[in-house]
């Protein structure tokens, strides 16, 4: 199986390459076109600030290519933020594959939201094996707000969006490859599409 | 819901670690990659690396040290010590550490606070702050809390935060060592003020303090070292007596 990491300038990708490298799977992160649209699995990671990642896909097409693929895809924290239609953070136009908005946590609580929360309402087979309401990584400022594409959600002050599924595309809002074992079977059941 | 972080803390020299730890499943005791794996195992929710190594050229050593943590354990982890400049946070980052920790450096510098937040976003960023009570006041030290400084730890705490930090790892130097439980007061109070997460840290002995720390203290996190490293307290046990006293834990065993 070939699974490509697309590779930009959102921080954090080599995590998500030794994650895949601890289920025995070898990955490739590249921005290579051709690589990644020959790939079984594309998994966009991402970990910063939306407008500048935006920027720097629009600049390299790669914004297009993310759009007609048509294998599993799996959209990161950022990457899953990206994948909406539009943030709140610095005001970015983004993919719009899925036609949500991501929101900008309220200042009632702590904002980041960062630690293990549960997920909800959980309803697709990237959940296969996992216990009723475990406990993932965020860390995040800017939320999903809830849609039909909701797979499962997570509560912090209010439900938001925790996944989301549309076709071949799929996202996460928590970090799977920092989420322990609970992590480690999300992405198992991903790359067993 | 959000839950509660347990944080065992592995002081580092030269890529080893130090401080007697005493875990029989360990092959190698220096042998951080390993602690970190029975940690991680166990359900600690996140580890912290602190470097103690004074030279230079030995912190390729906890360059190369990160890189292995990060290929073996599936949880996020924060290097601290000796972090002074962007360059400093970039390799570390790079090399696959979640988060760093600053303390002196910021006291010296606090633009370069800032100057971190901007670059690798604050989520990375802990400011590390050690406090000590004199005459009633609490007072920053810095020097591993050996050197006092002129700032309020309240004012301080809250330009950090200003200054764009994204959690801060609140030591008091009046409790680290004495098993006697967290500063609640001081911890209560900057996570009331303040925007971001705070991690309580020093004293803890029994599990009672950590469930304090939690309730009166506000904390977000608690970290700990010894209690953890001798087993005198198993995380396990930890979080099935917090759970049982209802603060939010995540389980895993």
């Amino acid at each position: 199986m070939k699974v490509a990491i697309i590779k930009y300038n959102a921080g954090n990708v080599r995590s998500v390459l030794y994650a895949l490298e601890r289920l025995g799977v070898e990955a490739v992160l590249t921005d290579d076109f051709e690589t990644i649209q020959k790939a079984d699995k594309v998994i966009f990671p991402g970990q910063g600030e939306a407008s500048s990642a935006m920027k720097y896909l629009k600049q390299r097409n790669l914004d297009q290519l993310i759009k007609d693929l048509k294998q599993p895809f799996f959209g990161v924290c950022l990457g899953q933020q990206l994948l909406c239609e539009h943030t709140e953070e610095n005001d970015t136009e983004c993919l719009g594959i899925f036609p949500i908005k991501v929101k900008k946590f309220p200042a009632f609580e702590k904002v980041p939201h960062v630690g293990w929360n549960s997920l909800e309402n959980m309803d697709s087979p990237l959940f296969k094996g996992l216990d009723e309401e475990p406990y993932t990584y965020y860390v995040h400022s800017y939320y999903a707000e809830l849609s039909p594409y909701t797979i499962a959600t997570t509560h912090y002050m209010h439900d938001f969006t925790a996944l989301i599924h549309k076709e071949n595309f799929y996202a996460i809002q928590a970090h799977p490859e920092k989420s322990g074992k609970v992590g480690e079977t999300i992405l198992k059941n991903f790359l067993a599409l | 819901m959000l839950t509660k972080r347990i944080i065992p803390c592995l002081d580092i020299k030269e890529g080893r670690t130090v401080k007697g730890v005493n875990f029989v499943e360990l092959k190698d005791a220096g042998d951080p990659v390993e602690l970190a794996k029975i940690y991680s195992e166990e359900g600690a929710d996140e580890l912290v690396f602190l470097d103690i190594t004074a030279t230079v050229d030995k912190r390729k050593t906890l360059v190369e040290l990160v890189e292995k943590v990060a290929k073996a354990i599936n949880i996020p982890f924060t290097v601290g010590g000796g972090v002074s400049t962007v360059e400093d946070v970039k390799v570390l980052l790079g090399a696959g550490a979640d988060k760093i920790s600053i303390n002196s450096a910021a006291v010296k510098n606090p633009g370069i606070i800032d100057e971190m937040a901007a670059e690798f976003g604050s989520q990375c960023i802990i400011v590390a702050i050690d406090t000590k009570n004199m005459d009633g006041i609490d007072f920053v030290h810095t020097h591993g809390g050996r050197k006092p400084t002129i700032l309020k730890t309240q004012s301080w705490a809250q330009e950090v935060s200003d200054r764009g930090a994204g959690e801060i790892l609140l030591t008091s130097m009046d409790h680290d060592g004495t098993k006697n439980g967290f500063a609640n007061e001081i911890t209560s109070e900057l996570s009331s003020m303040l925007p971001i997460p705070i991690i309580a840290s020093g004293g803890a002995g029994k599990m009672i303090h950590f469930w304090d720390t939690f309730t009166a203290g506000k904390a977000d996190a608690a970290l700990a070292a010894s209690i953890f490293h001798f087993k005198e307290i198993g995380i396990p046990e930890l979080k099935e007596y917090l759970d049982g006293r209802g603060v939010s834990v995540r389980r895993t065993l």
